[in-house]
């Protein structure tokens, strides 16, 4: 083997060792993150990390001995560059030879079924584990996420309508309580991808499909539209929090208020601008006169924790900026820019970031 | 080679070239000039009434900034009219203009005139039996680009422009498909 | 073999027959001179290089587009692009790769190679394939006119509705795209008539289906392949421009349309898709290791049958790109299985290629060498391709970069290296020239280096949760410097493919003269002379076995009595080979040209008017009357057997010619 390597080495392949080397490390580190696969925070994630990590160090294995095998087999009995054209081809191989080979050849096929079969069980194994339903539909947390060019819609669903909660880019969820989203899309094909949670679920137009997740670890997760669907296919974000039952509970109650009055003259001026302004014909605040069901929910836009759905951070500057030229931050989003005076600016955003 | 190489250069100047006159009724233009987004003042009004007719200058720089190729010639504009239009519920009474409470929109009637600057005038102020006003509530160039759809519905934009069948239940030709009716002022 | 060395022990009379023969050959199968007889060439080898350039122009500019769309991605929140045109970029990317380079330059390739091959005269249907060439560059041409004008598609090359509809793509962009499809549609439909025909019924007389060269074993699959698969994509694109252009409602769900049937008809196509991308490629790969390894390819029998058994399981495979759409778990469940497969095959011919190199003692040349970069790039990729066969696993790894480095190493490793190999392989017959070694292997390693760093990271990209088709991300999700290198390896592979260019017109110009075999090869096409005269053989060769120059008797018959005043074409049975009748095929003439302009008329018009399906059809049926005006042709009717009786004769011929 050591004959091997120095070949190798001599021959520059020893590339082949460098990045076979990056390869194994470089997938086996830093994959933890807010939007990874691999570092699952619920059981299904769980399930399917298990299983990927499975099918990583099997086939990778498989890799190296298919290499070695091409490796060896092109170096052990190379020949010279220089003349090669005097060297016959061998057209009468060894018999002993072939038959060896044709044996290794079969074990080989055999070998890749087997293989095969193994994922192939495993697969279908974890596929029923994160499939059949693991909850009861009266524990279970019913949420519908509607898709938009480029936002989400997201209800959660009540027996009774007044306990209904309308929020958009934002889902919270408590920790270990398993969550049934009912998806389906107001215009075009998305994607809802947890990566954390679960694999990916398409919304589409005129389909409900149906995806469950349990979370078993809390924190804040990324999602995002994995479907292409337009210009800002790659600004569709959502925000997830996996929090323990009370807060969530919290969380909810304070998303059945309606907006609050406005506390302040500059506050009420701003719910003025915003009333008689082109705002109010796509948006939708609880308790006032807007109602528009195109954009956003704003009713409580003063805690979300972005703009645009995950494109900007919800601050003061940004929101400013996303009022005012929405365009710039995410062309092709179907609000306009508004044209508005400094002081009715001001007087907006005070309205807005006091909408909690 | 030498041929080679001319070749390639002819290409790069025919590409060049063709760029130049990049089609117009394909751009989309996210952007508007500030300009066009500004909205005319809001006016109190009663509950009852259409807007009062617009102040002799209101709308005017909008107007002049109105180009044929920008909206009815582009067919994303006319595309995002067409979207408006339902989105501002402008189909609660025109019916995808087939009309119902409102009239329609399809045929060759029109009563308060047919240009874009009229449709404009019509949107921002309103009209009588129905007809609200937007004023205040659309930045200049939504109102153009429904104005732009407004006329796709009688067939008055090129076809290659106007928008196709909509994603839902048809009530009528896709407006690409609708012969320009004659305009009749009445 | 070469008619240029004096024979000694010579018979004056028999030399000059020969020496008239071929003037006579020459003077039946060549183009008419001028421009004009340019444009009316129905020779496949000059209709494959013109397929071959344009297919490479297409290449490059596929590629210019990848690194303009790598500059984008270089930096998080980078505003290099705005949306709308790097939507048209991925897409004209993807649909220029798939659609205008990867497909038509393996049929390409074929077009020129598969004649010489099976030794014969020419490619069955010449005006059929004059026609398929043009139909494809004027496509081609179209859209990128229609790019450059601000109309380029912008739905993905998958264009799935409703986002591809006329609801959400207004203009013209789409139609573009649903009418460049007919025409690649058109085109890889008639040349995969021509191949088939070619391999079925011009076979040297011997060259029975076991002793089909493996490349052409390769071609026949792929275009019974492309018969199956093509027409499905053309029905969806169709009904495509007909609910865009008139209205119907094929996708539109409130209707009683679905969007979903489109995803079905295009996967449909789409998967068997890559294996005509593939199948071709693993031709090359079994070419080109039996010659460098100096001996036959192991387990022929193994490898065909593997070839024609992913024909048949690439059809069963599509609904693995539709695993996130929330079809019936069960019913997804036999996809994964299928996926699974399908490596089994795959796994047969690498074991096989394998074996072949094991038993021989390679050179390693730069032919050999890319064969080595394949076996790298394309066992990483099908590693990769059984994860995704898994349901849960795809969930998560679908639409994001994990899939874009997966179908990049299968499809640049599994086929551009191989297509490359082919390329320094191929090029010795096609321009008389060698390329350089040490340029060929300076491109490779810039190429394979380029290319893993490129590609390599993505995967751990998709893992981080990076989704497919963004044109920016957001700075704090940690994927810029993968990114970053991913920009670096873009650049890298780039200069791999300049060099390439360069050592071509290096070569072309003062590249090393190649000889008739300057691989020491078995297959047919390096009989004749490089590159080879316009009516391929003197004498049409017959064949005794696999590896025919490998393995014939010094004594092989050639064929004799087809005459030379007209173009004959001998044509074999099936199965064995055996000499059926004589065909005189088609001379050259501008009606190919002329259909096919007719035939764009239509096309391009009909993107704006339904009429113009109908008035369009007016030039499109007078260019096919002129097409097929019958002209006089002279029957011969000589019996089968009287040729083949004429196949010993002409071993005297032969042997006097070779004699030093």
């Amino acid at each position: 083997m050591s004959i091997i390597a120095t070949k190798l080495c001599a021959h520059r392949s020893s590339i082949f060792c460098c990045l076979l080397l990056a390869a194994c490390c470089s997938l086996l580190s830093g994959c933890a993150g807010v939007q990874s696969a691999v570092d699952p925070a619920g059981p299904q994630a769980g399930s399917i990390s298990g299983l990927w990590w499975l099918m990583l160090y099997t086939l990778s294995a498989v890799f190296v001995i298919v290499i070695c095998f091409v490796l060896v087999a092109a170096f052990r009995r190379r020949r010279p560059l220089s003349g090669e054209s005097a060297d016959g081809p061998d057209t009468r191989p060894e018999a002993e030879q072939e038959r060896r080979m044709s044996r290794t050849v079969i074990a080989g096929v055999a070998l890749t079924i087997l293989i095969l079969f193994v994922l192939l069980v495993s697969s279908y194994l974890t596929g029923r584990k994160i499939y059949s339903a693991g909850y009861s539909a009266q524990g279970a947390l019913m949420i519908e996420v509607t898709g938009h060019q480029w936002w989400w819609d997201v209800r959660y669903n009540d027996p009774s309508p007044s306990r209904m909660v309308t929020t958009a880019n934002e889902i919270h969820i408590p920790v270990g309580r398993a969550v049934v989203f009912r998806l389906t899309s107001a215009d075009v094909i998305h994607s809802f991808w947890i990566p954390n949670l679960h694999g990916k679920m398409d919304l589409i137009p005129g389909h409900y499909t149906n995806i469950w997740i349990k979370a078993d670890r809390a924190g804040t997760y990324r999602g995002q539209c994995a479907e292409f669907c337009g210009y800002q296919h790659a600004h569709m974000a959502f925000t997830v929090v996996v929090e323990p039952e009370e807060q969530y509970r919290a969380w909810y109650e304070s998303q059945l208020r309606s907006a609050p009055q406005p506390s302040t003259p500059q506050q009420a001026r701003g719910q003025e601008v915003f009333l008689s302004s082109p705002c109010i014909m796509c948006h939708r605040v609880q308790g006032t006169d807007a109602g528009g069901r195109a954009g956003p929910d704003l009713t409580h836009i003063g805690t979300r924790p972005t703009l645009g759905a995950g494109t900007v951070e919800n601050t003061r500057g940004n929101l400013a900026g996303w009022v005012i030229d929405p365009q710039k931050i995410k062309p092709g989003i179907r609000m306009p820019p508004n044209n508005l005076e400094p002081q009715d600016l001001q007087a907006l955003l005070d309205y807005l970031q006091s909408l909690k | 080679m030498k041929g080679l190489r001319r070749i390639t250069t002819a290409l790069i100047f025919v590409a060049l070239g063709l760029s130049l006159f990049a089609c117009d009724r394909e751009a989309r233009k996210f952007r508007v000039e500030p300009s066009a987004s500004k909205r005319s003042p809001a006016q109190p009004m009663s509950d009852l009434q259409p807007g009062p007719k617009l102040p002799p200058n209101e709308g005017k720089d909008a107007r002049s900034q109105y180009s044929k190729d920008e909206y009815e010639e582009n067919a994303y504009a006319l595309a995002e009219g067409k979207r408006l239009f339902n989105l501002y519920n402008c189909s609660g009474c025109h019916s995808q203009g087939g009309g119902g409470m409102g009239p329609p929109l399809m045929d060759d009637k029109w009563l308060y005139g047919g240009s874009p600057e009229q449709i404009y005038t019509t949107i921002l102020a309103g009209r009588p039996n129905g007809m609200p006003s937007f004023r205040g509530k659309l930045p200049d160039f939504q109102v153009w680009q429904l104005a732009a759809y407004v006329r796709s519905l009688s067939g008055q934009v090129p076809k290659d422009a106007a928008p196709s069948r909509a994603d839902h239940l048809q009530g009528k030709k896709p407006e690409n498909r609708k012969e320009p009716e004659q305009m009749k002022q009445q | 073999m070469s008619g240029a060395a004096a024979p000694l022990r010579n018979d004056e009379a028999l030399v000059d027959a020969i020496v008239d023969e071929r003037e006579a050959l020459e003077k039946t199968w060549n183009d008419p001179p001028g421009f004009l007889g340019w444009l009316m060439s129905t020779n496949h080898k000059r209709v494959g290089k013109r397929f071959i350039t344009t297919a490479f122009v297409f290449f490059i500019l596929g590629g210019i587009l990848a690194v303009l769309m790598r500059v984008q991605l270089a930096r998080p929140e980078n505003n290099f692009l705005g949306p709308d045109l790097y939507n048209q970029i991925f897409t004209m990317h993807g649909t220029t790769m798939m659609f205008l380079f990867a497909v038509p330059m393996m049929e390409a390739m074929a077009v020129y190679l598969v004649p010489l091959m099976v030794g014969t005269r020419s490619i069955a249907f010449p005006r059929l394939n004059a026609f398929g060439y043009w139909v494809y560059l004027f496509g081609g041409t179209m859209i990128y006119v229609a790019f450059i004008l601000n109309v380029g598609p912008d739905a993905g090359w998958f264009s799935y509705v409703p986002l591809s509809g006329p609801d959400y793509s207004p203009g013209k962009r789409v139609d573009f795209w649903a009418q460049l499809i007919t025409f690649t549609e058109v085109s890889a439909l008639v040349v995969s008539t021509e191949l088939i025909t070619t391999i079925f019924k011009l076979r040297a007389p011997g060259m029975s289906l076991n002793r089909i060269p493996l490349y052409v074993w390769s071609i026949l699959v792929t275009s019974f392949m492309i018969f199956f698969a093509m027409p499905t994509v053309a029905l969806a694109s169709v009904s495509l421009m007909m609910d865009r252009l008139v209205g119907t409602h094929f996708f539109n769900p409130a209707e009683g349309g679905d969007p979903i049937l489109w995803q079905h008809l295009f996967w449909f196509f789409g998967h068997p898709e890559v294996y005509i991308i593939f199948i071709p490629a693993t031709g090359f790969v079994s070419t080109i290791i039996p010659t460098f390894v100096r001996r036959p390819a192991f387990g022929y029998t193994a490898l065909v049958l593997s070839l024609i058994s992913t024909g048949f399981i690439g059809f069963g495979l599509w609904v693995h790109h539709m695993f996130a759409v929330g079809l019936p778990r069960m019913g997804e469940s036999f996809f994964t299985a299928a996926t699974m497969m399908i490596v089994i095959p795959s796994g047969i011919q690498i074991f096989c290629w394998i074996a072949t190199i094991w038993g021989g003692r390679p050179i390693f040349k730069t032919p050999f060498i890319f064969v080595l970069g394949f076996f790298f790039t394309f066992v990483l990729g099908g590693m990769t391709g059984v994860m995704q066969a898994s349901i849960p696993v795809d969930l998560q790894v679908h639409d994001t970069y994990f899939v874009v480095a997966h179908f990049h190493y299968v499809l640049i490793g599994g086929s551009v290296f191989p297509l490359f190999g082919a390329l320094y392989y191929w090029m010795p017959k096609f321009t008389g020239r060698m390329l350089s070694e040490r340029l060929g292997k300076i491109n490779f390693w810039l190429m394979f280096i380029g290319f893993n760093l490129t590609f390599f990271p993505m995967h751990q990209l998709g893992l981080k949760g990076m989704t497919r088709r963004v044109y920016t991300y957001p700075a704090e999700m940690g994927w810029a410097d993968m990114n970053l290198a991913a920009t670096a390896g873009g650049v890298l592979l780039t200069l791999g493919v300049l060099v390439f260019i360069i050592n071509f017109f290096r070569s072309v110009r003062s590249g090393e003269l190649a000889g008739d075999n300057p691989w020491n090869a078995g297959t047919l096409e390096w009989a004749t002379s490089s590159p080879p005269p316009v009516y391929n053989f003197l004498r049409l060769p017959t064949v005794a076995g696999r590896d025919t120059l490998w393995t014939q008797p010094d004594d092989q018959p050639e064929v004799v009595g087809l005459r030379s005043d007209v173009r004959q074409v001998l044509v074999t049975k099936m199965l064995d080979a055996e000499p059926d009748h004589i065909e005189e095929f088609p001379t050259p003439t501008i009606w190919p040209l002329l259909a096919a302009l007719a035939t764009t008329l239509l096309f391009i018009a009909s993107i704006f008017t339904p009429w113009a399906v109908v008035w369009g059809s007016i030039p499109v049926a007078v260019a096919l009357i002129g097409w097929f005006w019958p002209r006089k042709r002279q029957a011969d009717e000589r019996p089968p057997e009287d040729i083949k009786e004429k196949v010993g004769e002409e071993k005297a011929i032969r042997l006097m010619e070779e004699t030093p």
